[in-house]
């Protein structure tokens, strides 16, 4: 049997004891099932990719990613797990601003030496994942991150998140900062993308929209059953 | 595919401007350290090798650095004489080598006159017994001839030839003027950067006759000497003779072995040496603390930087490590630029240095003691970066990968 990708089992978490921002009994994200989570800002939704990700801790309740409980790692061993099988695209400032397109796609590997280790020819990968992302052309490559449009750097984003077959990506509002048609064309390529790798995808926007690119569309509020009072995305 | 350190590097080539900067400042305090650390080492050893070769430096008694000020470093004034039958003793006994015997007490334009005879250039030693050269001309082989030292010939322009007159006491305005008693000047000594380059020789006997009655009393014994330098045949009786001087009857003498006095005198003087040191630390700190403002100020703008990392797996020690190497490869890199500094500096100096003070700067290669300061000043630099990483660390820890700017 294998083990969902994602798996929050009776998690609940507040910034201060007694004030759940989320309670959560039970989500799950199948293998390669692509999920769309919305919710207003303000619901909690970057908060729970910070549990996913493995930056916060929750109060109580497992998270569980690919069968392994984040609880049971050390804090530096969530960091490890996190480079080694999680890629990630938040809503802007993606790149680190002095290292090249591509260096900013290879940027993973240095922290990860399994996720290295997955790659014959890393190089060759980012191309194709760039490409593939729609970022063409040797000209590009050599630009200034800086220089490019904000479109384009959420597919070198992207193109990063995914470089060594990541089981999961984890998107934080990825598309909120482009124009309609610079998001569907993002999208199209991005899922056909995780399709074609079999990635598993948890996309949060509060846009809903968006929904109909992915396999399920979910409310914040239908998982998390804490009453949400404060403001903290 | 590089590793994660490499970013540091590339991260400083994008603040290149400021990283020019703060490796311009630590250079500047690195060469000033090596500078001045060489300086104190060759003014050290220059000091303490002023006079070299010589057992016992003897004269009347009054105290081993007065006389050491007064024979060796012509400072001060002697307060009493030596009796030139007390010299001729001593010059004669069987375990001495050689004696060279001073008289002083005149001047000639602020520069001190040094009564002796010709033992004075086959038998004075200085640095690593290193004997006296003549640049021009030879010693002088009679009464009213005169040997001068570099920095006099230099400073007064005088030439072989030149006739000079002495002045009695030592003092630049000295007004009673030996007017009957010029000197030719034939000889002119190659520096040395000892007091001898600013001392003007003259032959013993004719200080004698200058101040007696008539010009020729050429040939008498002088009655006194202020005091004489002596070589021992062997250096187990130096000892020995220093302790049959010090108590002799005949009159009250002193015998002071050089290096002693030397080292006496040093560990006065060194306290100005030392005060110069402290200041080139100090100097050196500011440069670093220059460095850990810069670093400081880039950490806010930098934390979108540091969440990106850590969102692709970053651990925050990871964090931790980039910004110390950042200080560190800017400490090796204003370590290297400096010590490049100091030495073009000292290799431009070095001419100069050495016609004026005899000092040798420039040494092949690096010193340990060299070394030991380039890895203080990299090493401090790397213990005050902890002060930035640990902030950058709590930072990416309350961070995580999203940061609200």
């Amino acid at each position: 049997m294998t083990h969902p990708a994602i798996e929050l089992r009776d998690m609940s978490f507040g910034w201060q004891p007694g004030a759940p921002v989320l309670a959560i009994p039970e989500f799950v994200v199948e293998r390669g099932e692509r999920v769309f989570l919305h919710g207003p800002s303000g619901s909690g939704k970057s908060t729970l990719l910070g549990l996913v990700g493995g930056v916060v801790e929750p109060g109580s309740g497992a998270v569980r990613l690919l069968g392994q409980d984040l609880a049971a790692l050390s804090r530096s061993g969530r960091d490890g797990f996190r480079a080694e099988h999680l890629g990630f695209i938040f809503q802007l400032f993606n790149l680190v601003p002095y290292l090249s397109v591509l260096e900013n796609v290879l940027l993973p590997l240095r922290f990860s030496r399994k996720r290295r280790a997955r790659l014959a020819d890393p190089r060759a990968e980012a191309l194709r994942l760039l490409a593939a992302l729609g970022l063409e052309g040797g000209e590009l490559l050599d630009r200034k991150v800086t220089a490019l449009s904000v479109g384009q750097q959420q597919r070198v984003a992207a193109a990063r998140a995914l470089l060594g077959r990541t089981e999961i990506l984890v998107a934080d509002e990825p598309t909120s900062s482009l124009d309609s048609d610079a998001r569907d064309s993002f999208l199209r390529l991005l899922m056909r993308e995780c399709a074609a790798a079999g990635t598993s995808v948890l996309f949060v926007s509060h846009d809903h929209a968006l929904g109909s690119w992915f396999d399920r569309s979910i409310a914040l509020h239908e998982i998390n059953h804490a009453h949400v009072t404060e403001g903290r995305s | 595919m590089s590793a994660w350190p490499g970013l540091a590097v590339h991260s400083l080539w994008n603040r290149r401007g400021t990283a020019a900067l703060t490796v311009f400042a630590i250079a500047v305090s690195v060469a000033l350290l090596l500078g001045v650390q060489k300086l104190r080492t060759a003014a050290k050893e220059s000091f303490a090798t002023t006079i070299s070769g010589t057992d016992l430096i003897v004269g009347a008694r009054s105290g081993p650095i007065n006389l050491l000020l007064y024979s060796v470093f012509r400072i001060g004034d002697p307060t009493a004489n030596v009796t030139w039958e007390t010299y001729g003793r001593v010059a004669q006994h069987r375990d001495v080598a050689w004696t060279i015997p001073l008289s002083l007490g005149d001047s000639h334009r602020g520069f001190r006159v040094v009564g002796t005879n010709g033992d004075y250039f086959a038998h004075y030693r200085y640095a690593q017994r290193r004997a006296l050269r003549f640049e021009h001309g030879r010693p002088f082989v009679a009464s009213h001839q005169a040997v001068l030292g570099h920095a006099v010939a230099r400073e007064l322009q005088y030439s072989l030839g030149e006739t000079i007159v002495l002045s009695h006491g030592v003092g630049a305005g000295s007004f009673v003027q030996h007017e009957r008693h010029p000197f030719r000047v034939v000889g002119i000594l190659a520096p040395t950067g000892t007091p001898v380059d600013r001392a003007i020789h003259v032959d013993l006997e004719s200080i004698d006759a200058i101040h007696g009655d008539s010009a020729d009393t050429r040939g008498g014994e002088p009655s006194g000497i202020t005091a004489f330098l002596v070589g021992m045949k062997s250096r187990d009786t130096v000892l020995l003779m220093q302790r049959a001087l010090n108590e002799y009857r005949g009159e009250p003498l002193q015998a002071v072995i050089p290096g002693v006095a030397l080292a006496q005198l040093w560990s006065i003087v060194g306290i100005a040496d030392r005060a110069l040191l402290i200041v080139a630390a100090c100097v050196a700190l500011a440069g670093l603390l220059g460095m850990l403002a810069a670093i400081l100020t880039s950490l806010n703008e930098r934390r979108r930087e540091m969440a990106i990392l850590r969102s692709v797996g970053a651990h925050p020690r990871h964090v931790f490590g980039l910004l110390v190497l950042e200080a560190g490869v800017l400490a090796l890199a204003g370590a290297a630029c400096g010590t490049a500094l100091a030495y073009a500096a000292m290799w431009l100096a070095q001419p100069w240095f050495s016609t004026r003070y005899g000092i040798h700067l420039v040494t092949r290669g690096l010193t340990a003691t060299d070394g030991l300061i380039l890895a203080a000043v990299v090493a401090a630099a790397l213990l005050l970066s902890a002060l930035p990483a640990w902030r950058a660390y709590r930072n990416s820890l309350t961070d995580g990968m999203t940061v609200r700017l």
